[in-house]
């Protein structure tokens, strides 16, 4: 099997829509070990869906703007297992204000927030399991691909393009020591998370269209988490500080096809009269 | 017990038990007109987890698309009594 053996922590279960259910149930699937995070009242969410993943499944206490927090995680990781091989970061927050498109009016103190939690989190998370990847492993962090403006994603999207940054400078500093990090740049999904991103349908309306591979917002996690499990599989050995697409292949073009006959049928001039004026 | 045996008065308090315990309210101010939001007072993960918490209690699958139209405790009645087995 794909992680057989492997030990596996991962963070951003809420519910089983969510994209790390789809990862956690692959994962165990493919014969991995797999604890989970939560995090303050929606902790009880986490347990809920570890219950449904598999019966007995622990939820560790995770919130990433209490730095006291990282050094505990680091000895629960301990007390449970002799090592750590792969961790999935799904964590990203923006308050109210700092998405939807108030972009020119989001304070400081949000923005902030949105960056710790979305960005900065990535390398804390990394450092609370380094003492436990003396062997390396892989990390992977879920991203929107923010290497361009969006739509009302505003300060999630500077902080996703931070997180990026971030990913970048992590593969730079742990590459020598084995561990392999990259992000996962997918289409739009819904989940818990998307509901909270005022106009996320409009934005993900037309997806589908753009991709080539084609792209449903409600059918599509699968495609992710098994990328996912693959990134933290020995199969992408030599692979680091990359952005790895699954969108449909969105990214790779401009724009939506055309129907370039009907286009020219409907702005022809009618056979046998002059044209231009 | 298997959900083919619950009646719908059983299914009504098993629900405002189910809501008493995770919002936090107390039994006698569910109605069935009450509203999640506006008037037991509960956010949108509440209602995620509430909609978890009935899919497991009535072995029922809740798809997002129905949550979304659950806006008061008699939604949440009728639909556990329409679609359970």
């Amino acid at each position: 099997m794909l992680l057989q053996g492997k030990k596996l922590l991962i963070t951003g279960v809420l519910t089983p829509q969510s994209i790390a259910y789809g990862v956690a149930e692959h994962a165990i699937a493919q014969g991995a070990d797999v604890l989970l995070t939560g995090f303050g009242r929606a902790k009880s969410l986490t347990e809920r869906s570890a219950k449904r993943l598999k019966p007995g499944m622990e939820v560790l206490e995770l919130d990433v703007t209490n730095p006291a927090h990282f050094p505990a995680l680091t000895e629960a990781l301990r007390q449970r297992w002799d090592r750590v091989d792969g961790v999935l970061h799904a964590i990203a927050y923006a308050p109210e204000d700092a998405l939807g498109g108030n972009f020119l009016n989001t304070p400081w103190e949000s923005a902030q927030t949105a960056f710790r939690i979305s960005a900065f989190s990535v390398k804390e998370l990394a450092m609370a399991c380094l003492p436990l990847m003396p062997r390396g492993g892989s990390i992977v962090a879920l991203d929107f691909d923010n290497r361009m403006a969006w739509p009302i994603y505003d300060w999630m999207g500077v902080c996703k393009a931070a997180m990026e940054a971030t990913v970048r400078y992590l593969a730079r500093d742990l590459g020598p020591k084995g561990i392999r990090v990259n992000t996962l740049a997918a289409g739009p999904l819904a989940t818990v998370a998307a509901k909270g991103i005022p106009g996320f349908k409009s934005l993900s309306q037309g997806w589908g269209q753009q991709a080539p591979l084609g792209w449903s917002e409600k059918d599509s996690h699968d495609a992710v988490a098994r990328t996912v499990c693959a990134l933290l599989s020995d199969w992408m050995p030599s692979t680091t500080g990359e952005m790895v697409h699954v969108d449909g292949g969105y990214h790779a073009v401009g724009a939506p096809p055309v129907d370039a006959q009907a286009e020219s049928e409907a702005t022809a001039p009618a056979p046998g009269k002059p044209s231009g004026g | 017990m298997s959900t083919s045996t619950i009646d719908p008065k059983v299914v009504e308090s098993k629900v405002k038990s189910i809501i008493a315990d995770q919002l936090g309210v107390g039994e006698d101010e569910i109605k069935p007109e009450s509203s999640f939001i506006e008037d037991l007072g509960a956010d949108s993960l509440d209602i995620v987890e509430l909609v978890m918490a009935m899919e497991e209690e009535f072995e029922v699958e809740i798809p997002d698309e129905e949550a979304e139209n659950i806006k008061t405790v008699g939604d949440a009645i009728n639909y556990i009594n329409t679609h359970k087995k």
